[in-house]
């Protein structure tokens, strides 16, 4: 039987992975589509309801929509902490996308930037996923979370007999 | 001009992610992922106060962003909006009671600062 805990560690970890691509890929395409659309600076609208006619423009709002959905329901269990730095992947990605496809020079001091998310999201990527306990849909797992973390308290060399 | 938009964008964004946190945590955790489900979430979730708010300030922040990817490059436009990392995370600690032990401090910084880097 799987744990909840590792159940919760797995969707946590796909579904930051959903967020993090349809972020990437959205933010690029839109990119993309507003160099073509030009000059975007009004208080009316029009203009911005006119760039979405725009087939890159479109396909990148329409991904950017998935990643808003899909952000949404890992903040409805994971900490905001937690999302935050984790899903700075993406500019990790960004980086590198632009390096591989589009031949983009990297500098040093770029790449001491990507190093430094890395390490920032590895160190994050240690901790829990959530760490809230209020919130009644998180009774029954964090509970399963504490008595796994007395157990691993009280002999961690112990192999677990799960029922 | 530019620096106008990128604070709207700052103070747009950690207002929404907040907000967002706040109401996805009332509404409590999603188990079921197929379709007719999430219909049902997204139905409850455009009747909750804290996402509307979070949506709005959402878009304003993404409106803004719009703007400014149409006056300068990606590589200004994402770095800048780093800042909001270190509020989102003061607000997560305090406002949401978040543990943020130092893990997700040094991590916290470290990812703002290499975001920061990547401007250059």
């Amino acid at each position: 039987m799987i744990s909840s805990t590792t159940t919760l560690q797995l969707k946590t970890r796909i579904l930051t992975t959903v967020v993090v691509l349809t972020n990437v890929l959205g933010n690029s395409l839109l990119s993309r589509g507003m160099r073509s659309v030009g000059v975007l600076l009004s208080l009316s609208p029009l203009p911005y309801v006119q760039a979405l006619f725009n087939p890159w423009v479109a396909v990148g709002v329409s991904l950017l929509i998935v990643w808003l959905l899909s952000h949404m329901a890992l903040l409805s269990w994971a900490d905001l902490s937690y999302v935050l730095p984790m899903t700075a992947v993406a500019y990790v990605l960004v980086a590198v996308v632009g390096r591989l496809f589009l031949h983009e020079q990297v500098s040093l001091v770029r790449w001491a930037g990507i190093t430094l998310i890395m390490l920032g999201v590895i160190l994050v990527g240690r901790t829990s996923p959530r760490t809230t306990l209020s919130q009644p849909a998180a009774e029954k797992d964090s509970r399963v979370e504490v008595k796994t973390a007395l157990r691993s308290m009280s002999g961690s060399q112990h192999s677990e007999a799960r029922p | 001009m530019r620096w106008i938009l990128v604070a709207v964008i700052v103070l747009a964004t950690t207002l929404g992610e907040v907000l967002q946190a706040i109401g996805m945590k009332r509404h409590g955790e999603i188990h079921d992922f197929r379709p007719d489900a999430l219909g049902r979430v997204v139905s409850t979730l455009v009747r909750c106060r804290y996402i509307l708010a979070a949506i709005a300030a959402m878009a304003v922040s993404f409106f803004a962003f719009m703007a400014l990817l149409s006056i300068t490059e990606l590589s200004f436009a994402v770095p800048v909006t780093a800042a909001s990392y270190i509020f989102e995370t003061v607000l997560a600690k305090y406002l949401l009671k978040e543990h943020v032990g130092w893990k997700r401090w040094m991590g916290v910084l470290l990812v703002a600062g290499g975001v920061t880097l990547l401007s250059f």
